[in-house]
C-alpha cells in the first residue's frame, strides 16, 4: 500500500519538475528541476518493479543496529572531504596565479563560483556527512536502540547528498543568495529544511526509545547541533521567491538587520555546526579509541550549557566598526570572551581523558590524530575571542587572518577529529580486524599536520601585513598603500598556502587509500558484536 | 563492541554509568579552568558597564565612560586636522604657483589632493580622473576652460553653468535644430564639415556648405578654424577628442539641441585648502599647463 503512495508521490513529482524544467526563468533552476526530475523517475521505476513483491526474507532487524546507512555516510564523507580540499587546493593556487582563472572557465569555474562551492564542501558535505554518520553511529551505540524510523535513515543520507548537489550545480551556474555559507537558493532551502526533519526525527526518535538509563554526553552536543541549526537555517533564508519558476529570492530582512541576521547565522554555523557537532563526535571517538573514561562529568556538563547558552550570541563580532550599533558590538565581543573557557572545557576534557594512556601517543597514529585536533580545537577557540576584541578586530578583519583562522579550525580541529573517527570506523563497520596500514596513518598525520601549519603560519604574515599596509598612513595622515600593493605583497604567502592545501589533500588521499585497501584486504573480525545491548 | 575502559590503580572514581564501554570519572572542574571563566564573566560585566552595551526600552546604555565609535572618528578627524593645521594655513596663503616649486608643501597637496578628488570629485570624473561621456577626461592636456593651475583653480573654486557662484564660469551654446536657428538640412552640413575637421569619415559633398554654416553661425565661439576659445568654454573641434562623441548621430544631437554640462561650485563645501589641493593634484594629473 505505501509503495502506490510513493509512486503517487513519485510520479506528480517528477511531472513538476518536467514542468518547472520548462517554464524555468534561468539557467540553475532548469537545472534542478531536471535533476530533480530524473531523481524521481528513477525512484519511481525502481519502486515500481518492487511493488508487489512477496516479502520473503524479511529478517527482523529490530535487534540489530542499522550500520548500512553509515558504511555509505563514512564512503560519502571520504569522497566530499576530497572534493572539498581539491576544489579549496585549486582556488588558492588561483589567487596567487590569476591567470588559472581560465577563460574558457569564465562564469562558471573562476574564482567567485568555486569559492562557495570550497566552503559548502567542506563545512556541508565533508563535515555534515561525517556529522550525520557518526552521530546516526553514536547514538545507535550509547542508547543500545537501532535507529528509529526504518529507512527513514536512508532518506536523510540520500537526500542531504541531493542537497549537496543541488547547491553545488547552484552555485557554478549562479544561484546564490549572496548570504556566505547560506547560499543555496530558495527551492534547495526548503529540500534542506524537510531533510533537516527527517534527520532530527530519527535522531530524537533513537533517543527516545534507548535503553541506558541516562543520555550521553556526545548525544547532548548532536543534538543541540540539530536543532540549533534548524532554527539558524529557517531564521535566514525568511525569503520571498520573485517567482515559483526561478531561483532568485529577496530576503525579509533589510539592511543591518538582515547583517546581524547572517552573521547570527554565520557564527552559529560556526559554534553548532563544527563545534557542538564534531564536540559530539570527540567526545564518543577519543574515549573509545583511548579506552579510557571521560575525564571529568562535571566538566562536561558546565561546558556544554554554557557552550550552548553563550555561542548564540557571540554572532555581533563579525561586524565590529559597521552601520551595527555600538551596544551589539560590544555585547558580541563581551560573549566571544566569556565564551573562551566554555569552548576549553571540551579541549580539557578530551586531552585529559588521555591521562593514564600517553603511551599511545607513541604507538598509535589514530589517537596522535584526534589529540592534534584537539589541539587544534583549543588554538582556534583561543584565536577566536581573541580575534572578537574590538580592536584586535580593527587590525585582523577583512584580512587572511581571518582566513587563517578558519582553515586552522576547519582542518586542524573538524577534519583531524573526521579522520580519527574514520579510521576508527571502517574497521569496525566492514568487520576488519584492524587498519591495513598504520604507517600510511602516520603518513597521513604528518602531512596534514605539516600542511596545516603552512596555511595557518602563512596567513597569519600575510593577515597581518596587510592590515598593517591599509593602516600605513604617513606623515600628514594620508594612507601609504593602495590595494594593490598589498596583494603583491602577499604574493609569496600565497604560493606557501597553496603548498599547505596539496600537503593536505595527499594526505587525504592517502587516506582513502588506505580505508578502501582496508576494506578490501585487512583480516575479517570474527562473531563481531552489533547487535544492541545495553551497557550495564 | 562493549569493551570496559582499562583502569588503573590510583583512577579516581566513576559516576557509573555505562555507555558502549565509554565511563566517566567522578574529577572536579580543574580549579585553574574554573577561576578563569569566573575572571571572564566579572571582566565581561565591568567592561559592559563601562561600553555603550545594554538595550533598554529607546536606546542602550552609553557606558559610563562615554565611549563611542562615532566619537573616536570624530576625534581622530580633529587630531588630523590639527596636526596639519599649520601646513593648511601655508597652502592656503602662499602664491598659488609657487606651490609646485616646494616639494614639501607639493608633495602634501598631491596627498591631500587626492583624498579630495576620490571623495568629491570620482562620482562624475572617475576615479582615475578619466572621465566619462559629458564628463572631461582630467589626464589629457586638453582643457576646456584653461588648463594652468589658475584658471583650474577658478574652475574647481566657482564650478562651471551653476547657480551656486555669480562667478562660475558661464556661456550657452544655442540649441540650433530645437530653436530654429538652422534647418535640418543646415545642420547635416555643419556635421559633416565638423567631422572634416578632425578627420573623422564624412560625407564630402556636404562639407563645402557645411564651412558656410560654422562661418555664419559657429566661428564666434569656436573660431574660424574651429580650434575653438577657452574664454567661453568652447571646445576646440579640431583634436579628435570628443565631450560626448564625435560620431554623426551624436554632433547632430549636440548643434540641434545644444549641451549644458553644469559642475558645482566647491567653495560652498570644501576649505580653501581642499580647494587648492585638488587643483594641484587634477594639475599634476597629466595635462597641466
Amino acid at each position: 500500500m505505501s509503495n502506490y503512495i510513493k509512486l503517487i508521490v513519485l510520479g506528480l513529482v517528477a511531472i513538476f519538475g518536467m514542468i518547472a524544467a520548462n517554464y524555468a526563468r534561468d539557467v540553475a533552476y532548469m537545472v534542478h528541476a531536471m535533476i530533480v526530475t530524473a531523481v524521481s523517475v528513477g525512484l519511481f521505476l525502481w519502486t515500481l518493479r518492487h511493488t508487489d513483491e512477496p516479502e520473503i526474507g524479511k529478517l527482523d532487524l529490530a535487534g540489530e543496529y542499522m550500520d548500512g546507512v553509515i558504511r555509505y555516510g563514512v564512503i560519502a564523507t571520504a569522497f566530499w572531504g576530497v572534493v572539498g580540499f581539491l576544489v579549496g587546493t585549486f582556488i588558492a593556487f588561483q589567487l596567487a596565479f590569476p591567470s588559472l582563472n581560465f577563460e574558457f572557465l569564465h562564469g562558471y569555474g573562476n574564482f567567485g563560483r568555486l569559492r562557495p562551492l570550497h566552503t559548502s564542501a567542506v563545512i556541508f558535505a565533508f563535515g555534515g556527512n561525517a556529522l550525520i554518520a557518526t552521530s546516526f553511529y553514536v547514538v545507535q551505540r550509547t542508547s543500545a536502540a537501532r535507529l528509529w524510523g526504518g529507512n527513514l535513515a536512508w532518506f536523510v543520507f540520500w537526500g542531504y547528498q541531493l542537497f549537496i548537489v543541488l547547491a553545488a550545480t547552484g552555485y557554478l551556474l549562479g544561484s546564490t543568495q549572496s548570504k556566505e555559507y547560506a547560499e543555496p537558493e530558495w527551492h534547495v532551502d526548503l529540500w534542506l529544511t524537510i531533510v533537516w526533519v527527517a534527520y532530527l526525527a530519527v535522531f530524537m526518535g533513537t533517543l527516545i526509545k534507548r535503553k541506558e538509563p541516562h543520555i550521553y554526553v556526545a548525544n547532548w552536543f548532536f543534538l543541540a547541533f540539530i536543532v540549533t541549526v534548524a532554527m539558524l537555517h529557517l531564521v535566514n533564508n525568511m525569503t520571498i521567491p520573485v517567482s515559483i519558476w526561478g531561483s532568485k529570492s529577496v530576503i525579509v530582512w533589510a539592511g543591518v538587520q538582515d547583517a546581524m541576521i547572517q552573521w547570527w547565522y554565520g557564527h552559529n554555523a560556526v559554534g553548532f555546526f563544527l563545534t557542538a557537532g564534531f564536540l559530539g563526535m570527540m567526545y564518543y571517538f577519543i574515549p573509545k579509541q583511548a579506552e579510557r573514561p571521560v575525564f571529568s562529568y562535571k566538566l562536561s556538563i558546565i561546558h556544554f550549557w554554557a557552550l550552548i547558552f553563550l555561542y548564540i550570541w557571540a554572532g555581533p563580532h563579525h561586524l565590529h566598526y559597521t552601520a551595527l550599533p555600538d551596544w551589539a558590538s560590544t555585547l558580541g565581543m563581551v560573549f566571544s570572551i566569556v565564551l573562551w573557557m566554555p569552548s576549553w572545557g571540551g579541549m580539557i576534557n578530551g586531552l585529559m581523558t588521555l591521562s593514564g594512556a600517553w603511551d599511545k601517543l607513541r604507538t598509535d597514529p589514530v589517537i596522535r590524530m584526534m589529540v592534534i585536533s584537539v589541539g587544534f580545537y583549543g588554538m582556534s577557540t583561543f584565536e577566536g575571542p581573541m580575534m572578537s576584541i574590538r580592536a584586535v578586530n580593527s587590525l585582523s578583519h577583512y584580512t587572511d587572518w581571518t582566513i587563517g583562522h578558519v582553515h586552522s579550525g576547519a582542518l586542524g580541529w573538524n577534519g583531524m577529529i573526521t579522520f580519527g573517527a574514520l579510521y576508527y570506523l571502517v574497521p569496525v563497520l566492514w568487520k576488519r580486524e584492524r587498519l591495513y596500514s598504520l604507517s600510511l596513518v602516520s603518513w597521513h598525520f604528518w602531512l596534514a599536520t605539516i600542511g596545516i601549519v603552512l596555511y595557518a603560519a602563512s596567513m597569519w604574515v600575510t593577515g597581518i601585513m596587510e592590515g598593517l599596509m591599509w593602516r600605513e598612513v604617513d606623515a600628514n595622515g594620508f594612507l601609504v598603500n593602495s590595494f594593490a600593493d598589498t596583494v603583491a605583497a602577499k604574493f609569496p604567502m600565497y604560493v606557501v598556502r597553496g603548498l599547505g592545501g596539496v600537503m593536505f589533500l595527499s594526505g587525504a588521499l592517502i587516506m582513502c587509500y588506505n580505508l578502501w585497501m582496508t576494506v578490501r584486504k585487512a583480516p575479517a573480525k570474527e562473531a563481531s558484536l552489533t547487535v544492541a545491548v545495553p551497557a550495564e | 563492541m562493549t569493551k570496559p575502559s582499562k583502569k588503573q590503580e590510583g583512577d579516581p572514581n566513576t559516576t557509573g554509568h555505562v555507555w558502549d564501554g565509554i565511563e566517566e570519572f567522578d574529577n572536579p572542574m580543574p580549579r585553574w579552568w574554573l577561576y578563569t571563566l569566573y575572571a571572564c564573566i566579572i571582566w565581561a560585566v565591568l567592561y559592559s558597564i563601562a561600553y555603550p552595551a545594554w538595550p533598554m526600552v529607546n536606546k542602550a546604555t552609553a557606558g559610563v565612560l562615554g565611549w563611542s565609535t562615532r566619537a573616536d572618528v570624530a576625534n581622530e578627524i580633529a587630531a588630523a586636522e590639527e596636526a596639519n593645521a599649520a601646513i593648511n594655513t601655508e597652502l592656503e596663503t602662499v602664491e598659488l604657483a609657487s606651490i609646485a616649486g616646494n616639494p614639501e608643501l607639493n608633495g602634501y597637496a598631491t596627498s591631500a589632493g587626492s583624498a579630495v578628488f576620490k571623495t568629491w570629485c570620482a562620482q562624475c570624473h572617475g576615479s582615475g580622473a578619466a572621465g566619462f561621456k559629458g564628463y572631461p577626461n582630467l589626464l589629457d592636456d586638453n582643457w576646456l576652460w584653461g588648463g594652468d593651475i589658475e584658471a583650474i583653480h577658478t574652475t574647481i573654486t566657482h564650478g562651471i553653468r551653476n547657480e551656486d557662484s555669480d562667478d562660475a564660469r558661464y556661456s550657452e551654446m544655442p540649441a540650433f535644430g530645437r530653436d530654429e536657428l538652422l534647418e535640418d538640412e543646415e545642420i547635416d552640413q555643419v556635421v559633416n564639415y565638423v567631422m572634416s575637421l578632425s578627420g573623422e569619415p564624412m560625407d564630402a559633398s556636404k562639407v563645402a556648405a557645411g564651412t558656410e554654416v560654422f562661418a555664419d553661425n559657429c566661428a564666434s565661439c569656436h573660431a574660424e578654424d574651429g580650434t575653438g576659445d577657452r574664454e567661453q568654454g568652447a571646445p576646440n573641434l579640431t583634436d579628435a577628442i570628443w565631450l560626448y562623441g564625435g560620431d554623426h548621430e551624436t554632433l547632430t544631437e549636440t548643434v540641434y539641441n545644444a549641451r549644458y554640462g553644469v559642475m558645482p561650485a566647491w567653495n560652498t563645501r570644501l576649505t580653501e585648502a581642499q580647494i587648492r589641493a585638488v587643483s594641484i593634484y587634477v594639475h599634476q594629473l597629466g595635462g597641466g599647463e
